[in-house]
């Protein structure tokens, strides 16, 4: 019993204990995929799971619900509130919660709008403005959270009734603000499209992206002695990812395509995933979520965590309300009222991010937001109104959540909290 | 790095290397919280290489004491020399600094970051570009030097064991490379085998030339590991022992303030014969 088997010099430093099951090439991947599924960390496969239920319910319902013309259309409509979705998902990770991110995105719509067309501000500097207001709001709520101690929940509730009201007052008597179809904001919104060679090019560029990434952190790994991923690994993941990206471009293009405005929406989805898993900041977001008093003994300034996750919220709101105001070429008083607060949070959580703090991911905001947009979608093809369209979305919503809590029980149960 | 068995735990300081040196040495250390004078007058010495324990009753001064050298805490009166010269404390990244590392009771990990992630917490190498790989390195090289049992350090936390998870907060600690580290109650919430792995690291770090203050209410893991005992009793030094020529008896005496105490006649109720008289006399030189 008592005899070590020494290892080979051969075997990478973090594979050397010898109660690991090694887990090489493709097969090896699969089983640790299932292994981790079955440990509670789902991962996307719920979300996903869920995207295909409901591709094919709509689809047998209404044979027009998967055609080109409505995915490009679903997509569009997608970018905006999974942009706000996506400032969600950095106060969602430290265990906080914005619920005033639909006004928010009025508020920047109303004061780029009044100061674009009223003021006859240069757009760019009405945008600013507008971002600019949103950033002050986001250090105000840090501020507001770290010395006063008011709860996240309370001081974004004021906020959501407190900015509404600013942006009605912005807004004034006329309540409507049109912005010219001919105005840049408006035609990035709605006839801003990717040419389909360039589309191509993009999906062809992601894919060769993930394989040289892929190669050259495998290579850095096996110098320094670790592990590595098979190249036989890398070389699927890339091909499939060309595959799915080219098959995607192709269906697409039978219609309009893809809209600049969804590939913005994708580019934040990556960079905020970089600054989640890249950065030491993200890291300390996730700390903080994980265990607040151990992220302060080691140094992180949580105050400036907080403040940074409420800023990255509320200017993500602002340029998600942008992005809709360009869309409906207006900036009207129920510019993001109604049902955009709900949909971005609800996003975020379908998504996969835990409201309990500590998990999540920036691609949660982007699924997230397709399976919002699906059901609305879908629902609006059937002639039903908003009464079903909300219970449907409520169902879906506390499905994701009660999946949540149920996957955690077994990650505790399996050692994976 | 495998130690030998046979080295024995009293024998390892006292000249057996030249390079000896004192690294902490405290005097007069007192302090008050409001009319309560939880630490009055208190001396310690921790040489490097050198594993001592800090034992006491609740409410003796122990959690003050290491409050005081983590920087938690200022000390109304007295000195603390690290590495030969007088310093002051007035914050715990001050004392991180200065070499002082303290592993807390409850270890401070996040449960959902993995062994890595949780090692280099707060001092990432490249923050816009983590370095990943030289950090996972890095993690091993300190695992290994620890003899540490863990099987892969890219899975969470909340995975690990209780002795694991010491393991974990007591590698982080010497990332700093310090001089002394302090351990608080390591094996109190451990099972026997993490206990022991744990009590293994202990040595392991005296090996490496750290000293270290060990606080703990476990005579047996005190007596396995400790070179020296220092017993606190309501806030004073009461009686300091090398653990080669003292029983588990004498220290409980020093801890509780009197030969006949609640543990003393439990153990004469057992065997009559443990009560020996020559634990009244070490008592009474303590005094």
């Amino acid at each position: 019993m008592t005899t070590t088997t020494t290892p080979s010099p051969s075997t990478p430093t973090d594979l050397q204990d010898e109660r690991l099951r090694a887990d090489t090439g493709v097969g090896g991947a699969i089983r640790a995929g299932i292994d981790r599924i079955r440990g509670g960390d789902l991962g996307f496969l719920p979300v996903i799971a869920g995207l295909a239920i409901i591709w094919t319910i709509f689809q047998i319902l209404n044979p027009y619900f998967l055609s080109s013309g409505n995915l490009t259309n679903l997509l569009m409509e997608s970018a905006p509130v999974g942009v706000i979705a996506l400032g969600i998902v950095f106060v969602l990770l430290i265990g906080e919660i914005d619920l005033s991110v639909g006004s928010v995105s009025g508020l920047a719509a109303a004061i780029m709008a009044i100061n674009f067309i009223d003021n006859r501000w240069p757009l760019p500097l009405a945008i600013a403005a507008a971002v600019g207001i949103a950033v002050v709001i986001g250090f105000a709520y840090g501020f507001i959270y770290n010395r006063i101690g008011v709860p996240s929940f309370v001081i974004t509730l004021a906020g959501l009734l407190g900015f509404l009201g600013l942006q009605l007052f912005v807004l004034g008597p006329k309540g409507t603000i049109n912005l010219p179809f001919d105005s840049p904001l408006v035609y990035f919104g709605q006839l801003a499209f990717v040419p389909q060679w360039l589309a191509y090019a993009l999906a062809v560029l992601a894919a060769a992206a993930l394989l040289v990434g892929g190669m050259l952190r495998a290579r850095v790994r096996r110098n320094a002695g670790l592990s590595a991923p098979a190249l036989s690994l890398i070389l699927i993941r890339a091909g499939l990812l060309a595959v799915l990206l080219a098959f995607a471009v192709w269906y697409l293009y039978q219609a309009r395509g893809v809209g600049w405005m969804v590939v913005f929406f994708v580019a934040l989805v990556l960079l905020a995933n970089y600054a989640l898993t890249r950065t030491s900041w993200g890291r300390s977001l996730f700390a903080v979520g994980g265990n607040r008093e151990a992220a302060r003994r080691s140094g992180i300034r949580i105050t400036a965590v907080y403040t940074s996750a409420f800023i990255a919220c509320t200017t993500l709101a602002a340029v998600g309300g942008l992005l809709a105001a360009g869309r409906l070429a207006s900036a009207a008083q129920s510019s993001g009222g109604g049902d955009v607060n709900l949909n971005a949070i609800a996003a975020a959580v379908i998504g996969g991010t835990s409201l309990f703090g500590g998990r999540g991911s920036a691609f949660a905001a982007l699924l997230g937001i397709l399976v919002i947009q699906s059901i609305s979608s879908g629902l609006t093809l059937l002639n039903l109104d908003s009464s079903i369209r909300y219970m449907v979305t409520g169902a879906v919503v506390l499905i994701a959540v009660a999946l949540d809590a149920v996957a955690r029980r077994s990650r505790s149960s399996h050692g994976r909290a | 790095m495998n130690a030998s068995p046979a080295t024995d735990t009293a024998a390892a300081p006292d000249g057996a290397h030249p390079n000896i040196h004192t690294v902490l040495s405290m005097r007069g250390i007192s302090k008050s919280f409001g009319a309560v004078a939880a630490l009055t007058d208190i001396d310690l010495d921790v040489s490097s290489s050198e594993v001592v324990a800090i034992v006491g009753d609740n409410g003796a001064g122990k959690s003050t004491l290491v409050k005081v050298l983590s920087g938690v805490h200022a000390p109304d009166s007295g000195t603390i020399d690290f590495g030969g010269e007088r310093v002051t404390l007035p914050t715990p990244m001050a004392a991180l600094e200065r070499g002082i590392a303290t592993v807390f009771q409850d270890l401070a990990l996040c449960d959902n970051l993995d062994v890595v992630q949780n090692l280099f917490l707060g001092r990432e190498r490249g923050p816009f570009r983590l370095d990943e790989v030289g950090m996972e390195v890095r993690a091993w090289e300190l695992l290994r030097q620890l003899s540490a049992k863990i099987p892969s350090v890219r899975i969470p936390i909340a995975s690990l064991s209780g002795g694991q998870r010491q393991t974990v907060a007591i590698a982080r600690s010497l990332l700093g490379d310090p001089k002394l580290i302090i351990l608080d109650e390591p094996t109190a919430a451990l099972g026997v085998a993490q206990t022991a792995e744990v009590l293994n690291l202990v040595e392991r770090l005296r090996e490496r030339g750290h000293g270290v203050i060990l606080i703990s209410h476990n005579m047996e893991d005190v007596k396995a590991v400790a070179d020296r005992v220092v017993v606190l009793r309501l806030g004073r030094n009461n009686g300091e022992f090398r653990v080669g020529d003292v029983s588990t008896e004498e220290i409980i005496s020093a801890i509780t303030g009197a030969t006949d105490n609640a543990v003393t006649r439990r153990r004469s109720r057992g065997d009559a014969a443990s009560q020996t008289p020559d634990a009244i006399t070490t008592e009474e030189a303590a005094r």
